[in-house]
């Protein structure tokens, strides 16, 4: 329903919450899909669950062989002792901290439009946080022995580096995949309850009863679960500022040039945020549509999240300008000749693609009629997925081929399996993904009913009366 | 509005036993915020109430305390950071003291990042767990599920139960009480 006056259609679905919402008809909108049986599964999710298992099938057979052969079927090797999976391991775990974003930093601003894709960007984030967590563990070496990385009382007498950013790495993402999952899983709580409530089957009561660990939805238990939800929210954000700064230390802790600057944590939090928001619009996009979720993930979240990639997409091209600018006013002739490097090398081209990606790309967004179109949504955040990837590279591998001294300079060149792990890691993502919208809400309903109520009574979004007022004045 | 007895409450299918409690059904927020402020002026202080979303001001009408889950959160991520520090303190001065980068054993500022990691990881599990154990999850077991139409206290309707050990509890008058708040229906529920 559009009131079109001139260039700028008003839709009616720039609502947090479509219109003629009841709290019964949030439930069955979002619950009736996850308790079909498995007749009544979809046609769609059976084709993109087994394209995603053959994908995943790769996955497994490309850890076999590494782990079989040992690391050396990778391309890195000195001076491109990091590649890879390097890249892929902070590709990764940047996509998953927009929902951590979105569920704790919009919670505590809040922000009314979240509670309808805090849900599923939880599921993104506790999934790109398995994806990226294999890939330091695979990259040992020796898998088998990770667990020497944690501090044990071990026959060695040894304990692991605590000066080390790569040891506080350890600390970060183990804190921070854990406390995502503990997040996620005290949100699904009252959902679960109410799937235990809705189960047509008495599998899915008894699966359900037994996951929703008995919620009655007491004003008591609410009290706590509230608080406790707060608490994890106020916890869970700078955590994340905390888990990607620790990665950019990873990198800045380093003396090689392109890596030892200053800027490094905000500027990785904010390519992080950059990355997970479009990969929110990636997911969003097709499951508002395959669900039938139009009224609930409204043209309103899109809209927000376009803007919130392209805040954090302007913050990561200044980050890009003052490394440039970093490297000529520090005098240092290894910092400038990087920054050549990386403009005018053998590998320029990259960082030229990196820039139609992260810059050129977004700048559509500036505009309302493109942030409102799901499928230009969709279309630039699958190249800000690829522009995030190429900045990585950029990054860890372009700086690391030429560092200091001509003689020590070297390339680098992916092979098979480096590519075969990572798209094999995008299966076991689009995997968990898919088994996570079949299986479990996709959207918070105890929630959206809450917002639903506020907005009924309350007028929570401030610029509802003006919108009224503006249809009041154009249907006059 | 319809009153059921434990009888019809049994023929309906719930469990035997004696009673827990007699329950109201509301269809609207402001009618169960409305009487569970009513049941609270009239001196009951067993109650609780059931809802599909938490309700603002919920537990404050019915007289409930404050958590003190904060308080406990609090705690648990100081001894978090204490932990991650002494553990830090610990390897690197006491049980294998190393010289690395010419820093002195005791670089405490090389140990900040692990010892936040810590004090969040103690904090968000304590929150987490707190609520979930002080609410005596997981249970098996509720005599609320007992009442009849309560899968739609995760849908959209709402309860207000007096419990049948509250002192002020008489089973004629309280369900009269209950019957005079507006509920959609009263029903004595069986423990």
């Amino acid at each position: 329903m559009a009131v079109v006056t001139g260039k700028r259609p008003f839709v009616e679905t720039n609502r947090v919450i479509g219109p003629g919402q009841s709290f019964g008809k949030i439930d069955d909108t979002v619950l009736t899909p996850v308790l079909l049986g498995v007749q009544q599964t979809p046609r769609w999710w059976w084709i993109g669950f087994g394209i995603s298992l053959a994908f995943l099938a790769m996955y497994l057979v490309s850890i076999v062989v590494l782990i079989t052969n040992g690391i050396g079927i990778f391309g890195n090797n000195i001076p491109v002792a990091w590649a890879m999976p390097i890249i892929n391991f902070v590709w990764w775990i940047g996509i998953g901290h927009a929902g951590t974003l979105i569920s704790a930093a919009l919670l505590l601003f809040r922000q009314p439009w979240r509670t309808t894709i805090n849900r599923f960007a939880e599921a993104m984030t506790i999934f790109a946080v398995v994806c990226a967590g294999l890939y330091p563990i695979l990259h040992l070496g020796r898998p088998w022995v990770f667990y020497w990385l944690l501090p044990y009382p071990n026959t060695f007498g040894l304990f692991p580096q605590f000066r080390s950013p790569l040891d506080w790495d350890l600390f970060a993402i183990g804190t921070y995949a854990s406390v995502s999952v503990l997040f996620w899983f005290i949100g699904l709580i009252p959902d679960l309850a109410s799937l235990r409530d809705r189960a047509p089957t008495p599998f899915q009561r008894m699966l359900y009863s037994v996951l929703c660990l008995g919620w009655t939805g007491s004003a008591k238990e609410w009290q706590r679960y509230q608080r406790a939800y707060l608490l994890l929210a106020a916890l869970s954000f700078p955590l994340v500022l905390s888990v990607h700064s620790t990665i950019a230390m990873d990198f800045a802790v380093a003396q090689l040039p392109g890596w030892n600057n200053t800027i490094m944590p905000p500027y990785f939090v904010a390519g992080a945020v950059f990355a997970g928001f479009a990969m929110v619009l990636i997911l969003a996009v097709p499951l508002r549509r395959a669900f039938g979720l139009e009224n609930l993930i409204t043209m309103r979240h899109l809209d927000n999240s376009a803007k919130l990639m392209l805040a954090t997409g302007m913050i990561v091209v200044y980050g890009y300008l003052i490394e440039i600018f970093i490297a000529w006013y520090s005098g240092v002739e290894f910092e400038r000749y990087m920054i050549f490097n990386r403009l005018f090398g053998p590998h320029a081209q990259f960082f030229w693609a990196l820039i139609l990606c992260n810059f050129v790309a977004i700048q559509p967004l500036w505009f309302r009629r493109v942030r409102q179109s799901p499928l230009a949504l969709f279309v630039i955040s699958v190249i800000v997925s690829i522009g995030m990837w190429l900045e990585r590279f950029v990054i860890i591998v372009v700086s690391l081929t030429r560092d200091f001294l001509p003689s020590s300079w070297g390339d680098y060149i992916s092979t098979f399996w480096d590519w075969a792990l990572y798209i094999g890691s995008l299966g076991l993502f689009s995997t968990l993904f898919f088994l996570f919208i079949r299986l479990l809400p996709s959207i918070a309903t105890a929630e959206t009913k809450e917002t639903a109520h506020h907005y009924e009574h309350e007028k929570v979004d401030p610029f509802e009366d003006v919108r009224e007022r503006y249809y009041a004045e154009v249907n006059a | 509005m319809s009153t059921l007895s434990v009888g019809q409450a049994r023929e309906a299918g719930t469990a035997a036993g004696g009673l827990y409690g007699v329950v109201a059904q509301f269809g609207t927020v402001e009618d169960v915020l409305h009487a569970a402020e009513r049941v609270r002026a009239a001196g009951y202080t067993r109650t609780d109430a059931y809802t599909p979303f938490p309700i603002e001001g919920l537990d404050e009408a019915l007289g409930m305390q404050p958590t003190r889950l904060g308080w406990v959160v609090l705690g648990a991520g100081l001894l978090g950071g204490l932990g991650g520090f002494f553990m830090q303190w610990w390897a690197n001065t006491q049980y294998y003291p190393l010289v690395i980068g010419g820093k002195p054993f005791n670089s405490w500022p090389n140990w900040i990042v692990i010892m936040y990691e810590c004090t969040i990881l103690a904090a968000a599990f304590t929150a987490g767990l707190f609520m979930i154990f002080r609410n005596g999850m997981p249970r098996a077991y509720h005599p609320i599920f007992n009442t009849p139409g309560f899968e739609n206290a995760t849908r959209d309707k709402f309860y207000v139960c007096i419990r049948s050990d509250d002192p002020r509890f008489d089973l004629r008058q309280t369900t009269a009480f209950l019957a005079s708040l507006g509920p959609e229906r009263v029903v004595e529920v069986e423990a």
